[in-house]
């Protein structure tokens, strides 16, 4: 078969569903995601409380490690299938893409695949390997964790960069040609600024998650050691990485600024091209110069505006720029409760005791959640209506399988269950008697 | 060039049908494990499989990467018309993989039986509609283009339905032989027994099936039946059944770890011979050469796989030497943690807790670094991030570390709630 006709036969299609399609994909990732900021952030906290332990000897941290590390397996299991479903999605929803591109990115994805058995193995010697490896061989065995838990993130991020920001290929006759997976998946200048701040991003969302629950046990009057050092250890991560995110998300909007300045526009509605462009903030605060300040950090910097291409190339802007607004103010909340927890734990040596503080820290683990999403809303549906920016529509994308809408809400019914299972689990793991950790040996079965 | 990945993932499916499969299995005969008795076989089954499940299934993760990266035309065609079984197959693992984190909050009989339930239905759909997603590509159902095929017949066949039980049979086989010889590792006699019992049935349904095979094949996917019956692919089918048998005496006289091997061979076989049969095209009217990518990503995909192997096979020997050794065993003498005369060293050693001054010289790292950040451009900008997440992680080391005001109030551990 000649290489034109291959390539035809993924000519666009009808597709009555493209909404239903886009919003699966989206639904998909929104289950994904937060599961995964565990996967990547929460590995390290345990493997700090484990080495504590050994550096202490104090049992609380062995404790709260393996309590931690049964949960970071369940949650890991979760994050395993839902992430397959999204590798399922990729061939189910977007062949055309696929198609086109699967040999320029790839590359992205067969590392990944090594980064996730990588992860799967030592995740599971470790857990399991509790009392039946010495304690330093168990430490170690963590460390792996944590590097694939990085590199699997690292690596799926090259791909969405890639997408935002697509080289290293050249189209001719609706084929990828002369690809350099290598230059297209490392040699970009979206990789840097989107895989800091989604692992920034992760350590927030795990650390304020984990506030939130044990926070809650605070508010209820349980100031024992137990609750009180898994508080430390997971506001003080979170706490750290909060302020750090503002900075990295100013890089990430001058990265923007530059290569996509349609999606910097949506994230304004900036209609015309304007020099010394305002910032509005709802309700109706107007800012002069203030987003060209932040976009070029020049106040009379010249921003692109939304009407310098058709309507058929902007994204919806409404949506974008929600999600933007959302996570800009939930960033700036989170990095002032940051500080107040920082400023009480170096000066005082011990966790703040405002009631204000902690309704505010329950708050923060399920906003933290919601700048996750609003971030990943920014960043995909701002590149719209492009799948692969500027080359390839994601109607083009789409499948032409029928029958969308039922494969949509059969997910969103599992995904429902899914939902409500882990919150049974987690409730669960949470109930068992601390005793069962806190044995140096646990004479019976190892799992759990 | 064009043909390596091809055979790579084959390699990976096959290794998925052995590994995963068991996984399957193991589910699959919990719907016989009731009552009593059967809780002793649920618990063998689900220590057995706990610590290797997870590393089992990214095999299927590597096919499908593999293929959409190095035969990306073939895979998205596939992937169009095949839409509705690998959607079957997509929610499975979703359900299998949640009642597996489910089982460890389960605590009455009770929950444990639904959970249990929900777990074996999956592993039985699960491998069951890869199988139609197999027969549906062996039978030339699968034409180049974006859903060009038939949406029901494409996978609703003779071959698929064909493929299908088998692989069910298949993976019930490997899970019993592979959880008898467990058993038996820890003496558990009357569970190896158990196992070995199902191992003989599966087996001859499998074989049974694997013996209609070819009837089946001869009229629903006359292409695959000429590859297979001449040349190669009949040394491969051969090949196959031999062992399967051989695979089957051994199980009958209790050499469950030698049946595994040669069971595994059994399967490669019947894999390689697909392939072979299939030669040289991967779709209808689609050679191999033409659907590969082009011979940079080939090579990169290679790199990147060598460079992962040698990753990858010392930490799955590992896991497995782990495994099979017996050191996840309950049995197993535990392992003692630091003895309290280190623990107590360990509470009085100064250093054990970090100082203010280093608090704030990590602080002023990461600040220095975000400063850098937010003023440049470029190289100095990397500069500036390098020290900000160095700063960042050192500063989380030094303020988790912090020694506490005041003295515990409250001792450790402390009867909860
Ligand atoms: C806890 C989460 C979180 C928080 C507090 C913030 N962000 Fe964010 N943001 C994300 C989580 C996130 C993310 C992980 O969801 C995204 C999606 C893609 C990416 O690289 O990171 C993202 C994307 C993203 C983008 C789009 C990047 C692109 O399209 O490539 C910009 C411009 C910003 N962010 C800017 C900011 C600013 C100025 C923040 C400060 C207040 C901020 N973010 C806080
Ligand atoms: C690699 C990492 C990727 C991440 C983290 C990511 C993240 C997201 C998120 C969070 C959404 C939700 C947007 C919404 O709510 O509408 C989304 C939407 C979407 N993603 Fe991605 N994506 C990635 C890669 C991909 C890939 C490989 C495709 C393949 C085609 C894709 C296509 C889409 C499409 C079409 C939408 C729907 C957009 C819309 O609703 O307007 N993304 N993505
Ligand atoms: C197109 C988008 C994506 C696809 C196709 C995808 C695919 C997958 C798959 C197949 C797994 C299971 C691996 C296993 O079997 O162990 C997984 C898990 C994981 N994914 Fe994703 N993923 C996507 C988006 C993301 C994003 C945006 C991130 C991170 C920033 C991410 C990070 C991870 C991590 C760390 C895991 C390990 C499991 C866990 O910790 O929960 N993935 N993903």
């Amino acid at each position: 078969m000649p290489l034109d006709l291959i390539a035809s036969a993924f000519g666009p299609v009808q597709q009555e569903y493209l909404l239903e399609a886009r919003q699966m994909q989206a639904m998909s990732f929104v289950a994904h995601i937060p599961l995964v900021c565990f996967g990547v952030a929460f590995p390290a906290l345990v493997v700090f409380a484990e080495w504590r332990h050994h550096r202490t000897g104090d049992p609380v941290y062995r404790t709260l490690a393996r309590r931690w590390s049964k949960i970071m397996l369940a949650l890991f299991a979760v994050g395993v299938v839902s992430g397959t479903i999204l590798s399922f999605e990729l061939g189910l929803l977007w062949p055309g893409f696929m198609a086109t591109f699967g040999d320029v990115f790839g590359l992205g994805f067969t590392l990944e695949g090594f980064s996730f058995f990588i992860e799967a193995i030592f995740i599971a010697i470790y857990v399991y390997g509790w009392d039946r490896l010495p304690p330093r061989t168990h430490l170690l065995t963590g460390i792996p964790v944590i590097v694939s838990g990085i590199t699997g993130s690292f690596f799926v991020i090259a791909v969405n960069a890639w997408m935002n920001n697509p080289s290293g290929f050249r189209m001719e006759n609706g084929e990828a040609v002369d690809v350099d997976p290598w230059g297209a998946l490392f040699g970009n200048s979206y990789l840097a600024h989107e895989m800091v701040h989604m692992y920034v991003a992760a350590y927030i969302v795990a650390g304020f998650l984990l506030g939130s629950i044990y926070g809650w046990q605070w508010l209820k009057g349980n100031r024992s050691r137990y609750v009180r050092t898994a508080l430390t250890i997971s506001l003080t991560a979170a706490a750290i990485a909060a302020p750090v995110q503002l900075i990295v998300g100013d890089w990430a909007a001058r990265t923007v600024a530059k290569e996509q300045p349609i999606k910097l526009a949506s994230f304004e509605d900036l209609q015309e091209t304007t020099k010394g462009a305002p910032f509005d903030i709802p309700p109706g605060i107007e800012i002069p110069d203030m987003l060209s300040l932040l976009a070029f950090h020049d106040p009379n910097a010249t921003v692109i505006g939304l009407d310098s291409v058709p309507p058929d190339d902007r994204p919806p802007v409404g949506i974008v720029r929600a999600s933007f607004l959302t996570m800009v103010a939930i960033g700036s909340l989170l990095a002032a409760l940051a500080a107040v927890f920082l400023y009480v734990r170096v000066r005082k040596r011990r966790l703040p005791e405002s009631r204000w503080f902690w309704r505010a820290a329950i708050a923060a683990g399920p906003l933290s959640v919601v700048a996750l999403i609003a971030g990943w809303v920014t960043t995909e549906v701002g590149r719209q209506p492009w799948v692969v920016y500027g080359v390839m529509r994601t109607e083009d994308a789409v499948t032409g399988a029928g029958g969308i809408p039922i494969g949509y809400a059969t997910l969103a019914i599992v995904y429902a269950g899914v939902l409500a299972a882990v919150i049974w689990i987690l409730r669960r793991l949470a109930a068992r008697p601390l005793e069962e950790d806190a044995a140096t040996t646990t004479g019976g079965s190892g799992h759990g | 060039m064009a043909e390596i990945p091809i055979v790579l993932i084959l390699v990976g499916l096959a290794a998925y049908t052995v590994l995963g499969g068991a996984d399957f299995g193991a589910g699959l005969w919990e719907l016989t494990a009731r009552g009593e008795r059967g809780s002793a076989l649920r618990d063998h089954t689900h220590r057995s499989m706990a610590p290797v499940w997870e590393a089992n299934h990214v095999w299927l993760i590597f096919v499908l990467v593999m293929a959409w990266t190095c035969y990306p035309e073939a895979f998205g065609s596939i992937a169009s018309t095949l839409t509705i079984p690998l959607f079957v197959a997509g929610v499975g693992i979703i359900l299998r993989g949640a009642a597996y984190a489910l089982r460890a909050g389960t605590t009455t009989p009770r929950e444990e039986g639904a959970i249990s339930l929900l777990f074996a239905l999956s592993s039985i759909l699960t491998p069951f509609a890869l199988g139609l997603v197999v027969g549906g590509i062996a039978s030339g159902r699968v034409p180049v283009g974006n859903a060009q095929g038939d949406e029901i017949t494409s996978w609703w066949n003779g071959t698929s339905l064909l493929i299908g039980v088998l692989a069910v049979a298949t993976a019930a086989y490997l899970a019993a032989v592979y959880l008898a010889a467990d058993a038996r590792r820890i003496g558990s006699d009357d569970v190896a027994e158990a196992f070995r019992t199902r191992a003989l049935v599966a087996g001859l349904v499998a074989g049974a099936l694997a013996a209609a095979g070819p009837f089946i094949l001869s009229s629903d996917a006359p292409d695959i039946y000429d590859g297979l019956t001449s040349g190669a692919g009949l040394v491969a089918l051969l090949a196959s059944g031999v062992a399967g048998v051989a695979a089957l005496a051994l199980v009958v006289t209790r050499r469950y770890g030698a049946a595994r091997l040669v069971a595994a061979a059994a399967v490669a076989a019947i894999v390689a011979g697909w392939g072979l049969a299939q030669r040289p095209e991967i779709l209808p009217g689609l050679t191999i050469d033409e659907a590969a990518a082009s011979d940079t990503t080939i090579t990169a995909v290679l790199i990147g796989f060598a460079v992962g192997l040698l990753i990858l096979a010392p930490s799955l020997a590992y896991l497995f030497r782990l495994l099979l050794t017996g050191r996840f065993d309950p049995a197993t003498a535990p392992q003692p943690g630091p003895a309290p005369a280190d623990a107590a060293a360990a509470a009085a050693d100064p250093t054990a807790h970090s100082s203010l001054r280093t608090t704030l010289i990590t602080g002023a790292v990461t600040a220095l670094g975000a400063g850098i950040t937010f003023v440049s451009n470029g190289p100095l900008r990397s500069i500036g991030v390098a020290l900000m997440l160095g700063g960042a992680f050192a500063c989380f080391l030094a303020v988790a570390s912090l020694d506490e005001a005041d003295p515990p109030a409250v001792p450790f551990p402390t009867p909860e709630r």
